[in-house]
């Protein structure tokens, strides 16, 4: 044998298409779910005051879920972000009532007390390796505790005009309203289908240059022009309302930065591969714990963003605030297609199965179901979507 | 046991052994790391179900066709695994019935149990208290907690697979006497052992197993029973054209280690690397000969960012100069790069691209800021993609997608793009085809002719008497030898890997 004898293998198609397939059938899902509660509330559920409560009610879902979806992806859960919700929009409420500290004093005093509360959970998560789940139950438990201690039970309102408005609130209409219509929203979805327009057109061309794996021609310009047509109806509906809510600017911006940190940065790849295979990780020279110290100090700080927008939207603060705020983010997570493993998961899955849960909180509100009924129809949802995922995944042999 | 075939997606694990056990004798099997010893057990007992392999089996004179371990071993034939299967928080008399407990309608009559354990535990030697949690034994007690298990289930064939592999010499000479008094109460035994002067000790008849074919089989009556007889059998294969030519470079020394010791990380007692010390020259491939168990892995990964033991200590130098590599990272700083053995569980994730993959252990040179240029990754993995001939349509694919030799390729790509001065290749080609394997064995060549040193871990003795320029031979966390390849034979090899402590 003198020679190398040569290999005949062809790489399996079959995994990457499944990848597609799968975002593709969440999105479909979605899409049924809202044609569903569309055709049952007789059409109430896209109008545009009910498109804008959806919004500004799910916004703490959409917020946690980004913040879960790394946490689960690294191969943790955290169970304190509800409970870590009461308890900083409860210390936010006390600094601007009892302490009578501006607006954004205390806004900052929120953010650095979820980034603490992250470091202190990560500390035990991360270096004296005690399970996520147990440190984030204790968490769970401290945190409620401490929100009742703090309001003494009761409830701290009248918050500032200014702070209220971040959840609350619209851009003001400063280009003016044209047939009744909010010019600036409209402008807002404009930019937001250029720019997607753009970035995709860049990628898809990139990776056809490259002889990688794009998807076909008609496959990639049906998606964009769905996508174009969602973004425009959904910001002409916001447009005939009071316009572009703050928190959806905040939430734009967030899921942007972290779709960015996640597919594009040393940490989140870092993220991944602890979470694909811990001990390759360490092999590569992944410093470990540090990654899981970091991932608990960013969702520590997103929840104290989600009391923040809680808070301004209610306009108080309650010591049972946020209760199953964390189960309302794992839920979204998982349907957005996350491994329970670990190791796989993606923002935008996360924001569309964030989605779905607050499609299914507004649809059933307006169809006036009981809240118990709601919580059996939403338990059963994420039944369904995580076993459908199992199902899926050892069809084609991936799991 | 009659030409036994039993294929792995096309790989010949075994290809026509056959075995012949009489009744009442204790038979031991021999051969080296991957010839098939333990596969063949597992197509004995049922672990490969009838069907599943071709050829025959007779047990008790009638042909067996076990569909499960359940079958055989309602037949008396019971394996014990190298690994152990107990369950550490159940207590001795709970494992010993465990699967078979003594109840009557489900409920569990624990008098009954724990009388008939005291009774097992008699007959093979351990006085410890039947409700002793089974984590509070040492190795040899729960050896012999497995034993008693099995003789719980009325065994007449036991098979012992390395039973002595994790002991010391005091449990070793222990469980032999058993096994021997186990035989004149006609209790038929399979041992398999690596250790020749053990097995023997012990064995009435022994047949060794090479590349999947029975190739001696002889009792002790036999006039040439001799240990050399044995290790001409395991070895004797001749070497194969299956090397890629090279043309050597050797310069100076790059890398040395004086004086390595480590320590099991949970064992604290147990000394696994014993005051170990070798050198690596540029352009020098060198070869790490040890059986399994014997602390080749452990040696690596204690140098490679003391990722393995505890109370480690020692000295490493780079060309001369004293260098710590405390960690990941400071190893490879420090020009050092370990490419793991078991692939899958060490060194890739399957789950993401290959391009991921290759930029794993050095996402600094393909990022500014934390910002990764994902453009740059995909070239650099190109780049590995046409050098190392990695066979795939696109970079981008998951690696769990690519055969053995491929998805080996891509670890080698990812420490080659930490551009090492000292590769530590452990287990290089195993699970790989003969194809991808003279493919890598050449990819290791190039390294070499770069001037890189490097250093090969491998249980082939025909592999590492092919790549290296010298052998080390380890044996019990010791080295216990450095030949250079011109004076190496697999012979001596075996015997200096077989060196015991006395």
């Amino acid at each position: 044998m003198s020679e190398a004898p040569t290999l005949t293998e062809t790489p399996k198609k079959r995994q990457t298409l499944n990848i597609n397939a799968r975002d593709y059938a969440l999105l479909g899902a979605l899409i049924a779910i809202i044609g569903f509660f569309q055709w049952s509330t007789g059409g109430k559920l896209l109008l545009p005051a009910n498109v804008n409560n959806l919004i500004s009610q799910n916004a703490y879902v959409v917020i946690l879920a980004i913040g879960m979806v790394m946490v689960i992806i690294a191969g943790h859960i955290d169970l304190s972000v509800g409970s870590l919700v009461a308890m900083i929009g409860a210390v936010a409420a006390i600094a601007m009532k009892t302490w009578d500290q501006p607006v954004w004093v205390a806004i900052l005093l929120a953010l650095a007390l979820g980034a603490a509360v992250g470091a202190w959970q990560g500390f035990w998560v991360a270096f004296v390796r005690v399970p996520a789940f147990i440190v984030t139950l204790s968490g769970m438990l401290v945190f409620r505790g401490l929100a009742i201690v703090f309001l003494t039970g009761g409830t701290i309102g009248g918050l500032p005009n200014s702070y209220v408005s971040i959840g609350a609130r619209w851009v003001p209409a400063w280009m003016g309203k044209a047939n009744e219509l909010d010019v600036l929203t409209l402008v807002i979805g404009v930019v937001a289908v250029v720019g997607y327009v753009v970035s995709q057109l860049a990628a898809h061309n990139k990776l056809k240059s490259r002889g990688l794996l794009a998807e076909s021609a008609p496959v990639f310009y049906t998606k964009t022009a769905l996508v174009v047509a969602a973004i425009m109806y959904f910001s002409y509906l916001l447009a005939q309302h009071n316009g572009t809510p703050y928190v959806l600017i905040l939430l734009g911006v967030l899921v942007l930065a972290y779709t960015f940190v996640l597919n594009r940065t040393v940490f989140g790849r870092h993220i991944y591969a602890m979470g694909g295979n811990r001990f390759a990780a360490m092999m590569s020279g992944v410093k470990t714990k540090w990654v899981d110290f970091f991932i608990f100090v960013n969702i520590g700080t997103l929840a104290a963003v989600a009391a923040i927008v809680t808070t301004a939207r209610a306009g108080s603060a309650v010591s049972s605030a946020g209760n199953f705020y964390e189960l309302d983010a794992i839920a979204s997570v998982f349907i957005g297609g996350a491994a329970v493993q670990g190791g796989v998961g993606k923002v935008s899955g996360a924001v569309i199965g964030a989605l779905v849960m607050g499609v299914l909180n507004q649809g059933l509100s307006i169809m006036s179901v009981d809240s118990a009924w709601q919580q059996v129809v939403k338990g059963l949802v994420l039944l369904a979507a995580v076993a459908f995922d199992v199902v899926n995944r050892r069809r084609s042999g991936s799991a | 046991m009659k030409d036994i075939v039993k294929e792995f997606s096309g790989v010949r694990a075994l290809d026509g052994v056959s075995l012949d056990v009489t009744r009442g004798e204790v038979h031991g099997i021999c051969g080296e790391n991957g010839a098939g010893k333990s596969t063949l057990m597992k197509v004995l007992s049922g672990v490969y179900p009838h069907g599943h392999f071709d050829g025959e089996i007779e047990f008790d004179g009638k042909p067996a066709t076990f569909g499960s371990i359940n079958d055989s071993e309602a037949s008396g034939i019971v394996i014990i695994h190298q690994e152990l299967a107990l369950s550490p928080y159940l207590s001795i008399a709970e494992n010993i019935f465990l699967g078979n407990e003594r109840a009557t309608r489900g409920i569990v009559d624990w008098h009954e149990t724990n009388l008939q354990a005291k009774t097992l535990l008699d007959r093979v030697g351990l006085k410890d208290k039947v409700t002793t949690p089974v984590l509070q034994l040492g190795v040899g007690k729960q050896q012999l907690v497995e034993i008693a298990k099995a003789l719980s289930k009325d065994v007449k064939l036991l098979i012992l697979d390395e039973p002595t592999a994790a002991l010391n010499d005091e449990d070793s000479a222990h469980l032999l006497n058993l096994i021997r008094g186990l035989r004149d109460e006609g209790i038929t035994s399979i041992i398999i052992s690596h250790k020749l002067a053990e097995i023997r000790a012990i064995s009435d008849r022994i047949t060794v197993i090479r590349d999947g074919h029975t190739v001696d089989d002889f009792t002790m009556k036999d006039k040439d029973n001799s240990e050399s007889r044995l290790i001409k059998s395991m070895v004797g294969r001749p070497l194969d054209n299956l090397f890629p030519p090279r043309t050597k470079n050797i310069g100076e020394e790059i890398f040395r280690v004086e004086n390595w010791n480590a320590y099991h990380p949970v064992d604290t007692g147990r000394k696994v690397v014993n005051d170990a010390s070798f050198f690596v020259r540029a352009g020098e491939i060198v070869g790490f000969a040890g059986l399994m168990g014997a602390g080749r892995t452990e040696l690596a990964m204690s140098i490679f960012g003391r990722q393995y033991g505890t109370k480690i200590t020692g000295t490493l130098y780079r060309n001369g100069e004293k260098i710590q590599a405390r960690t990941v990272q400071e190893a490879i700083s420090n020009g050092l790069a370990y490419v793991t053995e078991d692939r899958k569980r060490y060194g890739l994730n399957l789950i993401t691209s290959i391009a991921a993959n290759v930029t794993g252990a050095n996402l600094n040179d393909v990022s500014s800021m934390g910002v990764i240029d994902l453009h740059k990754e995909v070239e650099v993995a190109e780049e590995y993609r046409t050098a190392l001939n990695i066979k795939t349509d696109a970079v981008t694919r998951f690696v769990g997608t690519l055969s053995g030799g491929n998805q080996q390729k891509v670890v080698l790509a990812k420490w080659l793009n930490t551009t090492p001065d000292v590769l530590i290749l452990d287990e290089p080609t195993r699970g790989v085809d003969v194809g991808a394997k003279y493919e890598i064995y050449g990819i290791i060549n190039d390294l070499a002719a770069q001037g890189k040193a490097i250093v090969v871990i491998s249980s082939e003795l025909p592999e590492l008497l092919g790549l290296s320029d010298r052998i080390y031979t380890i044996s019990e966390g010791r080295i216990t030898g450095d030949v250079p390849r011109e004076e190496a034979t697999q012979e001596q090899l075996m015997k200096l890997m077989t060196v015991g402590e006395n």
